[in-house]
């Protein structure tokens, strides 16, 4: 792709992305409004990709759907930044045996793999936005706070951190003023990243029925419900693949291109 | 050498005794009680009891955390509520179908991989690379449960070659090998990849390129070979993205393996058996990747163990 391309077309998908989630509650969508004649009809003048299984519109259906994806990942990778980043920067600050038993907590999480944790989470703490923000935000935080506790450790030794101290500065201050500001560009594309395991994940949980209940319309529920019509109603699936598939790129991409321009190199690869 | 082999097995044993005790206080996050919840709101309060007596859930939680690790040291992972069989032998009975599967997964990945991430370090820059590269990238932007479907509907309901789900036969593990092993592809050939493009940097490179060797010799007996040691590592830490990948993709094909356990046992709330597969998968994951540490070590006479 030419250059500028690959900055707008991936932050382009993200903005409609944004955009549908934030102005869906008030477009005129009816994605639970059961229409009998046109119950699995494919894409065509009525709507665009056609009706699901009921007889809804599933391009309503995957307005509704963004707006979960978009929201679960919004508090799913802002909690788990937020908490991530604080334990993982007092725990490098601290050292000593705060710092060991962190990174045994640390250690213990990643030892689950990935989405197994938030799948048994979910499961157990039971359907819902909430619940599956939860559980995700218990899985995530890990992989933040490793990375900011290393980006401290790497930094804290640095001259400025040691004129700080001498000068009297508290503690909280130095963590927030002189150590933050020099950990935010590896952070801000591990959380970048984030969004697409995010998106990934609140749809996987929703594919197996541990997400958002109906009526509410996730993707993954809608990639589960269509999978069921697959041979008469293709539409069904195809659309919210595609939409997720989208997304997860264009953020990918997006992680892609803030990493050469931060040009960080220890996060990936 | 031994000393540090000795406190590398101790601190995984660390992170399993962790990892059991976040799975024993998993049922304490049932809201409300787990006993009502498991056996709904119509049972009869002695069959309450005989449950939370069966689970231990009436004593103090100290005593139960202690006996859950007696019963694990023993190998007893407790009944299933659902089919009243012992859990070890559901998960015996289980566990060959996802061993099958993630093995045919991982031998897919490596088939994949090798020769983008290949095709992309050698023909670095051109239109090759960053097609290998675009490939990988949508690779890994495609989730096992879009994959899978899609995977369907193309071989299985219009071109008819391939069952749509279940386990019988080898034809029924090609669709969900493929759905399970391209995320890892992804992610591999990008490894494979990147360390080729590092070893291509390294002076014996240069040599071997001065004196007139033939680039295929250049590539696989002198950059491979190094090449290769990031890649096991990373290898042996996607198994457990695998293993994980494995839950839903034996979900989207019905394949009968511990994922699919996994899925079946919340939905019918059977408690014991979604900690003990959650277990089950974690400890596994921790085991390889131990041996991964030491595998690396081995391979590498320039590491044998830093400090940390």
């Amino acid at each position: 792709m030419p250059g500028t391309l690959r900055v707008w077309f991936p932050l382009g998908i993200c903005l409609i992305w944004a955009i549908f989630a934030v102005l869906g509650p008030i477009l005129p969508l009816t994605p639970d409004e059961i229409q009998l004649p046109f119950i699995l009809e494919g894409p065509g003048a009525h709507t665009w990709f056609g009706y699901d299984d009921l007889g809804r519109p599933v391009l309503d259906r995957m307005i509704m759907g963004a707006q979960t994806s978009f929201l679960v990942a919004f508090f799913v990778i802002g909690i788990s930044v937020a908490v991530g980043t604080a334990i993982g920067v007092v725990s490098a600050w601290l050292g000593g045996w705060w710092d060991l038993v962190i990174v045994r907590i640390i250690d213990i999480f990643l030892a689950f793999p990935g989405i197994l944790l938030a799948i048994a989470l979910a499961g157990i703490l039971g359907p819902g936005i909430n619940n599956v923000v939860i559980a995700l935000s218990i899985v995530s935080w890990v992989g933040y706070a490793r990375l900011a506790r290393a980006q401290v450790l790497s930094i804290k030794e640095r001259d400025h951190v040691f004129a700080a101290i001498a000068l009297g500065t508290r503690p909280i201050r130095i963590m927030v003023r002189h150590l933050l500001p020099l950990i935010v560009a590896p952070l801000i594309i591990e959380a970048t990243f984030g969004v697409a395991g995010v998106v990934i994940a609140e749809a996987g949980l929703s594919y197996l029925g541990l997400g958002v209940q109906p009526p509410e319309a996730s993707w993954g529920s809608m990639i589960r419900d269509g999978a069921r019509y697959m041979l008469v109603a293709p539409h069904m699936v195809l659309a919210p693949s595609v939409a997720l598939m989208l997304i997860v790129l264009a953020v990918n991409l997006l992680g892609d291109r803030l990493r050469d321009y931060l040009d960080v190199r220890t996060v990936r690869e | 050498m031994i000393q540090q082999l000795v406190s590398r097995l101790l601190s995984s044993l660390v992170v399993i005794i962790g990892v059991a005790t976040l799975v024993f206080l998993l049922i304490h996050l049932v809201p409300g009680d787990p006993v009502e919840v498991m056996l709904g709101e119509s049972a009869q309060p002695a069959d309450r009891d005989a449950l939370r007596h069966e689970l231990g859930l009436d004593k103090p939680v100290h005593i139960q955390l202690w006996e859950f690790y007696g019963n694990l040291l023993r190998f007893d992972l407790g009944t299933s509520l659902h089919s009243k069989q012992a859990i070890t032998e559901v998960l015996a009975e289980r566990l060959p179908a996802t061993i099958e599967l993630a093995i045919a997964g991982m031998v897919i990945a490596l088939v994949l991989a090798f020769p983008l991430g290949i095709l992309a370090a050698v023909r670095k820059d051109t239109i090759w690379d960053s097609g290998a590269m675009t490939v990988s990238l949508v690779g890994v932007s495609i989730p096992n449960f879009v994959m899978g479907p899609l995977l369907i509907l193309m071989f299985a309901v219009w071109a008819n070659l391939l069952p749509v789900s279940g386990r019988e036969g080898f034809a029924s593990l090609i669709l969900p090998a493929i759905t399970l092993g391209t995320a890892l592809a992804s992610v591999l050939s990008r490894m494979v990849r990147a360390s080729l493009l590092e070893v291509f940097n390294e002076d014996y490179i240069r040599t071997a390129r001065a004196k007139g060797l033939a680039e295929q010799v250049v590539v696989w007996r002198h950059g491979m070979r190094s090449a290769m040691l990031p890649v096991i590592t990373l290898l042996g830490l996607q198994l457990g993205a695998l293993l994980a990948g494995a839950v839903i993709t034996e979900t989207v094909f019905s394949w009968p393996g511990i994922g699919l356990l996994t899925i079946e046992a919340i939905q019918t709330r059977d408690y014991p058996v979604v900690q003990a597969c959650v277990l089950l998968i974690s400890t596994t994951y921790v085991v390889v990747n131990t041996l991964t540490d030491l595998a690396y070590a081995w391979l590498d006479p320039r590491i044998r163990m830093g400090g940390s």
